[in-house]
């Protein structure tokens, strides 16, 4: 068995080899790895029992899954309304430019990866920038460049 | 530290009356709350608790002073949030250097630290007090004034404020009074449509078949609300006691709670929860010794809007696609794994112990005429207080947002306020005395929708926001049907269109139509309401689209591809906006009057933004002078 397999294995037999089970097996494999990796789908169709096509059609629904590995930084900007309204428009433009990529990319060095998220609940200090897991409230688009760099 | 489970109603009353009664006789003793929840800790609330339960600990403080670190208060705007009881003074917006003196001066010695109190923001007025800042007072918290009396992982906390006390008298009662209850209370859901929720529960009481489901649906997919994340994470047992309730009603023996990942705090403190209460007999076999059978599980979302929706939340609880299905059959027939299912919102069930508790007419009391108790609303956008407020159903609008929400902040002038998220509309400041109630959003063109209240000012472009919208359904179309998935790419193209100047008269009747026949025929309620934010914004703001199309012209100044920015002769070239511009399109010598070469200018506006307020020389205008490159 190679590693990706043991690895699918203990997250199946913790819920049961059952087709309900198929999209928390597919989030804790990205949490694993950070995203699914090539090969990760045969080995979870074959052991929930689950048609691969069925398998590819509920990983590619779902926004909580990516097929690409994700940079060692995640930068998730909140474009819910009350954001948008406060101008995450902007600061999303802002992003985009320096970093060169669209959210959902990776940048070329893996250093990156731009995501956008309807609202966390934090609307009180939008617009609101999340890096790594911190929170970074009242962002501006001079401030972008700066958080990002403590990245 | 395993615990024994309550063997028996009375086993458990008397240890809820032994609970009650150590809350009672230390009423008066001085304790510290800490309001955490996502939004404190994102401004450092976490470091707060900390630094206190450390100083109460070298100070030796233990047995004389209470601490808890609780869920969210919703007095967001002035978080870090700390409180101190008995008095219930309120200090805001505290950092970790001010808990000593909290500790010396308030604590110990019973004065009040004027720096931390509230004030308003139009006339200083100061108010010490927790129960008189003018954000609370006009506000009736059923629901969220137990926030700050319960720390979320302790199963003690909530039950010595009376917690599952509804569920042990339910139990003793015939399922069936519990239905007829809680339809008298009024009750209405709070995820959206506002359907009966007694009815809908005797539906599915009535339904043949099992075993029977019940989920609880905290998927809140509205940008801008998050009362049901607030109620998930301050008071995770509340929901948890509603279930079991509505369960035993309805004779189900299984519950989800389905929860969007995005919430990940929230996950964690049902998950504590459910624990506790599964430790305690709250939930398994035999609940409370009385032979009803009960178990509950975590659903984590992953990231899909159209999962709020029922039929969609169900299929993807079975590891599918969530893609709504046509109704009927209702959930109530044909649910969860084709069973009777009864799918209600975070709020509705944290509703029902409050029915059953004080009866249904006490609740009946709060209200209008159709729509009954309180509704908790997120008041975000350009408002000075922002948080999450909870007034009686029938509450003005000119009450939330002026003397709740405190008004406009920077003396902007209202605009609108949109309500109903994607589904809903925005409403003008001539309907500011709407009582807001589901008829009263319906018959402005809005809907209630889960409570999300986002206020709009004069720089808020009417065009744009119904563009954002329209993107945002577009984007969370599941593509099962034609309307939806096709109609909404076209109205965004279209508002897309008119936000770039590029707007024809004809695409004001296109968008029209279109609006209509999406409305009529999509299969579920995100096709059916996803016109709604175009026209409410056409019946409202025509005007604002006719600029757009007419003169090439953003009368809010906000559409980049319609406005210009220039520097004046106000200018006293000081050179701080030049390194700020990422494209470099400034130039300018020293002590010299500064220019903006169009051509290069993205209308990012930190120019605008970084020129000293004293000189202002940077304006904002509409028509562009060039096209955006
Ligand atoms: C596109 C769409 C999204 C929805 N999202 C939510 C949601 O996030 N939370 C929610 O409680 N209800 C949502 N609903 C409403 C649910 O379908 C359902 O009516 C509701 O959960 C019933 O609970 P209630 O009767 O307590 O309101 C959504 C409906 C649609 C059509
Ligand atoms: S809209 Fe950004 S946090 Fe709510």
């Amino acid at each position: 068995m190679n590693q990706t397999q043991q690895v699918i294995t203990r997250i199946t037999s913790k819920y049961g080899k059952n087709r309900s089970a198929l999209i928390s097996v597919l989030q804790d494999v990205h949490a694993a790895y950070n995203y699914l990796p090539e090969g990760s789908l045969d080995i979870v169709s074959a052991q929930l029992a689950v048609p691969l096509s069925t398998v590819y059609g509920v990983a590619t629904f779902f926004k909580a899954f990516s097929f690409a590995p994700r940079g060692r930084h995640v930068a998730t900007l909140c474009t819910g309304t009350a954001c948008h309204v406060r101008g995450a428009s902007t600061l999303l433009v802002e992003a985009e430019t320096r970093l060169g990529i669209s959210p959902g990319e990776t940048t070329a060095d893996q250093r990156f990866t731009l995501e956008t998220v309807n609202c966390l609940g934090c609307c009180a200090v939008g617009p609101l920038l999340v890096l790594d897991g911190k929170y970074h409230g009242q962002m501006t688009a001079q401030r972008i460049a700066g958080v990002l760099e403590g990245g | 530290m395993s615990k024994k489970a309550y063997s028996s109603i009375e086993d458990f009353e008397k240890s809820a009356a032994g609970l009650l009664e150590r809350r009672r006789s230390t009423r008066d003793r001085p304790s510290i709350i800490v309001a955490g929840g996502t939004c404190g800790m994102a401004r450092g609330a976490g470091n707060i608790a900390e630094a206190f339960r450390q100083q109460i600990a070298r100070r030796k403080l233990a047995r004389k002073v209470l601490f808890r670190e609780t869920g969210c208060h919703g007095f967001c705007q002035a978080e870090p949030l700390v409180v101190i009881d008995p008095e219930g003074i309120l200090y805001c917006g505290v950092g970790p250097d001010d808990v000593t003196e909290i500790l010396d001066e308030t604590v110990e010695n019973k004065r009040i630290i004027d720096r931390l109190v509230f004030k308003n923001s139009h006339d200083g007025r100061s108010f010490p007090l927790e129960r008189e800042v003018p954000f609370y007072r006009r506000q009736q918290r059923q629901i969220l004034s137990q926030n700050r009396l319960v720390d979320p992982r302790s199963i003690e906390d909530y039950v010595a404020i009376g917690g599952y006390g509804a569920l042990a008298r339910a139990l003793q009662r015939d399922p069936k009074h519990v239905i007829a209850e809680v339809k008298a209370a009024g009750l209405r859901g709070r995820g959206g449509a506002g359907f009966l929720t007694g009815k809908k529960w005797e539906f599915c009481r009535d339904a043949t078949g099992g075993p029977k489901y019940v989920i609880c649906n905290a998927d809140e997919g509205d940008p801008g609300a998050y009362m049901d994340r607030s109620v998930l994470e301050g008071n995770p047992h509340s929901v948890l006691e509603g279930m079991l309730i509505g369960a035993y009603a309805m004779g189900a023996q299984e519950g989800v709670v389905y929860i969007r990942m995005e919430y990940p705090l929230a996950i964690q403190n049902v998950g504590i929860a459910l624990e506790q209460a599964r430790e305690l007999g709250f939930i398994g076999r035999n609940v409370l010794g009385t032979g009803f059978d009960f178990d509950l599980s975590i659903t984590r979302g992953a990231g899909a809007f159209v999962c709020g929706e029922e039929t969609a939340l169900i299929a993807s609880v079975e590891g599918r696609r969530g893609m709504p299905r046509t109704r009927p059959p209702y959930p109530a027939h044909s649910g969860l794994w084709g069973q009777p299912t009864n799918i209600n919102n975070v709020e509705t069930w944290a509703n029902v112990p409050i029915i059953i508790r004080h009866g249904a007419d006490r609740y009946a009391e709060v209200g209008t005429q159709t729509s009954k108790g309180t509704k908790i609303f997120s008041l975000v956008g350009k408002i000075n207080n922002t948080g999450l407020v909870e007034i009686p159903m029938g509450t003005t609008l000119r009450e939330i947002v002026e003397d709740i929400g405190g008004g406009i902040p920077d003396g902007k002038e209202f605009k609108a306020v949109q309500t109903g998220g994607p589904s809903g509309g925005c409403i003008p400041a001539g309907h500011l005395d709407l009582h807001v109630d589901y008829e009263g959003l319906a018959e402005a063109g809005s809907m209630m929708g889960s409570g999300g209240m986002i206020v709009m000012d004069e720089n808020t472009c009417m065009v744009d926001v119904a563009h954002y919208f329209l993107s945002f359904t577009q984007g969370e179309s599941c593509g099962k049907c034609t309307p939806c998935r096709i109609g909404t790419r076209q109205m965004a193209q279209i508002l897309a269109r008119i936000k770039r100047g590029e707007g024809t008269p004809e695409d004001l009747s296109k968008l029209e139509e279109l609006a209509e026949t999406i409305k009529e025929t999509s299969l579920c309620g995100l096709g059916h309401t996803a016109p709604n934010p175009v026209l409410t914004t056409l019946r409202y703001f025509r005007d604002e689209y006719e600029a757009h199309i007419y003169e090439k012209r953003c009368p809010a100044l906000s559409c980049v591809d319609l406005i210009f920015f220039e520097i004046t002769y106000e200018c006293v070239g000081c050179g701080i906006c030049i390194p700020a511009c990422t494209t470099g399109a400034i130039t300018g010598e020293h002590k010299r009057v500064h220019a903006i070469d169009q051509e290069k200018c993205l209308r990012c506006g930190t120019c605008f933004d970084v020129c000293p307020p004293k000189v202002a020389a940077v304006v904002k205008g509409s028509p562009a002078k060039v096209a955006v490159s």
